[in-house]
């Protein structure tokens, strides 16, 4: 088989299933469901078929593809000059991203299945295109096809959030497509002003350009650049005070969307931050080191205050997915190996434990109607199993050792602490404040005073113990052996850490 | 001129106006003799024929040499060609809209002027394209006018559609007496009306009173050409006149005119001013001296455009105040004034027509079935017509400029051309992508309403076959070019050397 077009079809293989979808009659529930789902597999499968490619040692970069696509015409009549390929490639940080998102998307689709009522076949063809897109962004190899991927995301969740989310859904799906309308905006400027003063958008290119003093880019205009980029990525990411729009996401999305949006969609910000930001502007990012640093701790703070005193458990885990991006954030303006790979274990880590967590929240709306915390007091004895996953969910995002949380917390601030000891310092009132509101949350929900009685709802069964089980796994297994996700990262790592000189 | 030099003359290379012409000609014939009952639909669809004849034949033309008759007031070159293709096509699918509009309010009366009168005004967009000489750039500028004036008064007993003629006419006559105006200023200071003469003539200019004097002439032609591209702050009509008139008509002026109107921009303040220097040989342009006021006019555009649709609540008002939007987008490639300013130009035109004459044929469809043109008609289309649902979702996804769709493609282009100028023009590039992101707001609103609001009624629909037509070449040149741009990039770098041949 020709590896060069594995890529290709696992970004297009949930396509197919957008087509057959298209042909299936709106009233055939079952079968729709069933390919909504099947579609899901093909990447999965793909994603872990590299993996296991890159454990037998073979090198990633057989599965780059570089065909000639779009030629803008330059300023001179006859040169083609601006040329923008179709690019796709995959190295370690890429794969375990790809990875990530297969393994998301099968189990939301799995989630959606339970937790969707009306118009499934719509559903599943917006969803299967997000994930078409999703996968596209994280394996595109130049700027202006990453941020095509990147369009084609919004679009199809605007209309998940629109149609299918819970009361104030038509508002949430505005404040999201405006902010991060607004966000890729800035991040097409940006691209835009790369490929004409530069010639190219393509990521390895852009590194040694930019990194060329001889290229006439002032450092003042590099900047600014950078500047755009953080602002771009800011929003998705999102930081304080660019995050008001996720908070409404999270609240008024479908359970099974939001699984993809806290899981994944994030993670796109961290994803810029550390390929674009990290990768193209290496000094600037230096320059900038200790803002950001001080603002991964705002974030990590106010996420967590803000958390304590929620009575919606959907808008504790929100503020929730704002303090772990945080630590992202300080992890990566450590801007050393350990601060950098525990910001993408965290990236990595929080995509599992958030999508499980709203899988639980997805389950329990479904039954009882509610996510206020206080009404859901007692849930231990009502639905036992539930709520020790849940439980088991919140210990992995606060951080115990022996899950994914710990090992990411741990070495972003062991990053943190060796160049800026005072903030990491201030920042690490946010771990303590993490557990408080976790468990204040989680405990008053599972052992908290009974609000009503659970007779005959019924705890998690059947196909719902998939999702749970396998993010569990996941995240414990990380939790023990880090090195599924460290021994990929490697090669990453050290290409960032030459572009950073150290 | 001797009859033997009159017929020595290559009259073959205006084969496509001939073609059109004639067409007309019989077509009103017809109209007289044919008995009163007979359906005067068959009217329409020979128009059709004709119009789709005359793009053969102006395809038949793009290879050759620039070629020009009658001292140079009419020629054909490769930017001629390239505007005649788009315009064409632009006229055929708007007279599909025309063949599949039912008419009422007293149209059913004038139905075959309804048709003859839209070629009459392609007519014109065409001779503009090809003009080489002020008088012949402003008769077709009126051929244009002067039918489209009718067109938007056609429906008699329709207060508003009355409303918009008078308007259009009011505004649309100040606004070609101001160009004229302008004119006559540069003709007096160079004695001639040919283009190419005055360019040479004006190219040495080092008296200061004739620099401020042109300076005036330029100013003038652009707010009197503002007027019909309805650039703001000339754009007041635009509203008034797109929602009065009948459906295709709207189409018609919110594409084949705009056309025109670049078509005719491009012209006079390329040619005549694109040399005319400020002090002496070699000096700058009076053009490039006046960038900045494009620019702020293009701002302004865009900005006022894309502002005050977010409150309309009638759709065509809506897309009147998106089509002065696209304008704005398309006035940043103009004031970039770099050499792919062309392709820029004509690719966004191209898409531009493609979504927008696309969503008029939904917009058609949908308020003549209910009678009012409120964004609330458009409440659950995807229920009632989940085809034309769908349809329409992309093509707004093409106007508010998502990837995958030819608008994305075109204004990327735009965007590329006003960064990479010398010196770049970033805050009017941030202008237009601000404004890009408000678009949203207002395209995505009838989303909305397409998609997620209940519909008031559920009747379904019955799409007439010009529709169709108009829908398929829109929902699939939106996307083909949105995915594989380079095919129209192709035709255009191998056929068609625009910027070698403009001067010639």
């Amino acid at each position: 088989m020709n590896l060069h077009a594995v890529l290709s079809l696992l970004v297009f293989s949930p396509l197919v299933g957008i087509i057959v979808l298209a042909i299936l009659p709106k009233s055939q529930e079952i079968a729709i469901k069933a390919v909504g789902f099947l579609a899901t597999l093909p990447p999965l499968a793909l994603s872990l078929a590299v993996y296991a490619h890159y454990l037998a040692g073979k090198s990633l970069s057989d599965f780059s593809v570089s065909v000639p696509w779009i030629q803008f015409r330059g300023l001179q009549p006859d040169e083609p000059a601006y040329a923008v390929n179709y690019e796709l490639a995959i190295s370690g940080f890429q794969l375990l991203l790809v990875v990530l998102t297969s393994v998301v998307s099968t189990l939301a689709a799995l989630g959606a299945c339970r937790f969707i009522k009306k118009e499934w076949k719509g559903y599943f063809m917006l969803f299967l295109l997000l994930v078409t897109g999703m996968l596209g962004l994280f394996t595109a190899e130049n700027m202006v096809l990453f941020f095509i991927f990147f369009e084609v995301t919004l679009i199809p969740t605007f209309f998940l959030i629109g149609k299918w989310g819970y009361f104030e859904k038509e508002k949430a799906a505005f404040s999201f497509l405006i902010y991060n309308g607004f966000g890729s905006a800035v991040l097409l400027i940006v691209i835009m002003i790369l490929l004409a003063k530069t010639g190219t958008t393509n990521i390895v290119m852009l590194k040694e350009i930019i990194a060329d003093p001889s290229v006439g880019l002032s450092a003042d205009f590099k900047l600014g650049l950078f500047i755009a980029l953080l602002i771009a990525f800011g929003v998705k990411l999102p930081i304080f005070p660019l995050h008001s729009w996720m908070l409404r996401v999270h609240v008024q999305a479908p359970p099974s969307v939001v699984m993809i949006h806290s899981g994944i969609l994030l993670k796109i910000g961290a994803y810029g931050l550390i390929r674009f930001g990290m990768g193209i502007f290496p000094d600037q990012f230096k320059q900038l080191a200790v803002l950001l640093a001080i603002l991964g701790v705002i974030n990590l703070l106010y996420g967590a205050f803000l958390a304590f005193i929620q009575t919606d458990f959907k808008m504790v885990l929100a503020y929730s997915s704002i303090s772990h991006m945080g630590i992202v954030l300080m992890g990566l303006a450590a801007m050393n190996e350990a601060g950098i790979q525990g910001a993408i274990f965290q990236v990595v880590s929080h995509g599992l434990i958030s999508a499980l967590l709203f899988f639980l929240v997805g389950v329990l709306y479904e039954r009882t109607e509610t996510s206020l915390i206080g009404n859901l007091g007692g849930l231990a004895k009502g639905m036992p199993l539930t709520a020790g996953f849940l439980l088991a969910a919140a210990m992995a995002s606060l951080g115990l050792p022996g899950m994914s949380g710990f090992v990411s917390e741990f070495m972003a601030f062991l990053g943190l602490f060796k160049v800026e000891p005072w903030i990491a310092a201030v920042g690490s009132i946010g771990i303590i404040m993490t557990a408080v509101y976790l468990l204040r949350a989680v405990l008053g929900m599972t052992f908290g005073k009974a609000f009503r009685d659970f007779d005959g709802v019924l705890d998690l069964r059947g196909l719902e113990l998939v999702p749970v089980l396998v993010l569990m796994l996941l995240i414990v297994l990380i939790g023990v052996y880090p090195s599924v996700l460290s021994s990929p990262l490697q090669a990453t790592l050290e290409t960032i850490m030459l572009g950073l000189g150290g | 001129m001797s009859l033997e030099s009159f017929q020595q003359l290559n009259w073959s290379i205006m084969t496509p106006e001939f073609l059109i012409l004639g067409v007309i000609a019989i077509l009103v014939l017809m109209d007289l003799f044919m008995p009163k009952h007979m359906d005067r639909k068959m009217i329409g669809w020979i128009g059709i024929v004709a119009i789709l004849a005359a793009m053969v034949a102006t395809a038949s033309m793009v290879g050759g040499p620039v070629e020009s008759i009658l001292h140079d007031t009419f020629r054909i070159d490769s930017f001629a060609l390239a505007f005649k293709l788009l315009l064409l096509g632009g006229g055929a699918l708007v007279l599909f809209l025309a063949v599949s509009y039912e008419p009422k309010d007293g149209v059913e009366r004038y139905q075959a002027e309804f048709y003859y009168l839209f070629m009459t005004a392609l007519l014109g967009a065409m001779l503009m394209t090809s003009s080489g000489d002020l008088i012949t750039l402003y008769i077709g500028l009126e051929l244009l006018s002067i039918p489209s004036y009718i067109l938007a008064g056609i429906r008699k007993f329709h207060s508003q559609s009355n409303e918009s003629a008078m308007k259009y006419v009011i505004n649309g006559s100040i606004s070609s007496a101001i160009t004229l105006f302008g004119m006559s200023y540069v003709y007096g200071l160079t004695g001639t009306t040919n283009l190419l003469d005055m360019a040479s003539k004006l190219a040495t200019l080092s008296d200061s009173n004739h620099v401020y004097l042109l300076t005036l002439a330029f100013l003038m032609i652009v707010v009197g050409l503002g007027f019909k591209l309805a650039a703001a702050p000339f754009h007041m009509w635009a509203p008034d006149v797109y929602q009065g008139a009948p459906t295709p008509v709207t189409a018609f002026l919110s594409v084949v005119s705009k056309t025109a109107g670049f078509v005719i921009v491009i012209r006079i303040l390329l040619t005549v001013f694109g040399f005319a220097a400020t002090d002496g040989q070699g000096s700058i342009p009076i053009l490039y001296n006046m960038q900045n006021y494009l620019a702020v006019i293009a701002a302004a555009t865009m900005i006022i455009g894309n502002v005050v649709a977010l409150k309309q609540t009638d759709i065509k008002r809506l897309f009147a105040y998106s089509s002065i939007a696209h304008a704005g987008y398309l006035l940043v490639a103009f004031t970039a004034l770099t050499p792919n300013m062309f392709y820029s130009i004509w690719f966004y035109l191209l898409a531009y027509l493609l979504m927008n004459l696309g969503a008029f044929a939904i917009i058609q469809v949908v308020t003549e079935k209910a009678g009012s043109t409120k964004i609330t008609e458009f409440a659950g289309l995807y229920r009632r017509s989940p085809v034309l649902a769908v349809s329409m979702g992309i093509l707004l996804i093409s106007l508010a400029g998502f990837p995958g769709t030819a608008g994305f493609i075109g204004k990327l282009n735009i965007f590329l051309g006003a960064l990479y100028a010398e010196p770049g023009h970033y805050l009017l590039a941030s202008i237009m992508i601000a404004a890009t992101v408000v678009s949203y707001f207002y395209y995505f609103g009838i989303m909305t309403q397409i998609f997620f609001r209940p519909a008031a009624d559920n009747s379904k629909f019955n799409i007439p076959f010009g529709i169709v037509v108009v829908l398929l070449v829109a929902v699939v040149g939106s996307v083909l070019f949105g995915i594989l741009p380079n095919i129209a990039f192709d035709f255009l770098q191998n056929n068609l050397d625009i910027i070698a041949d403009f001067f010639k």
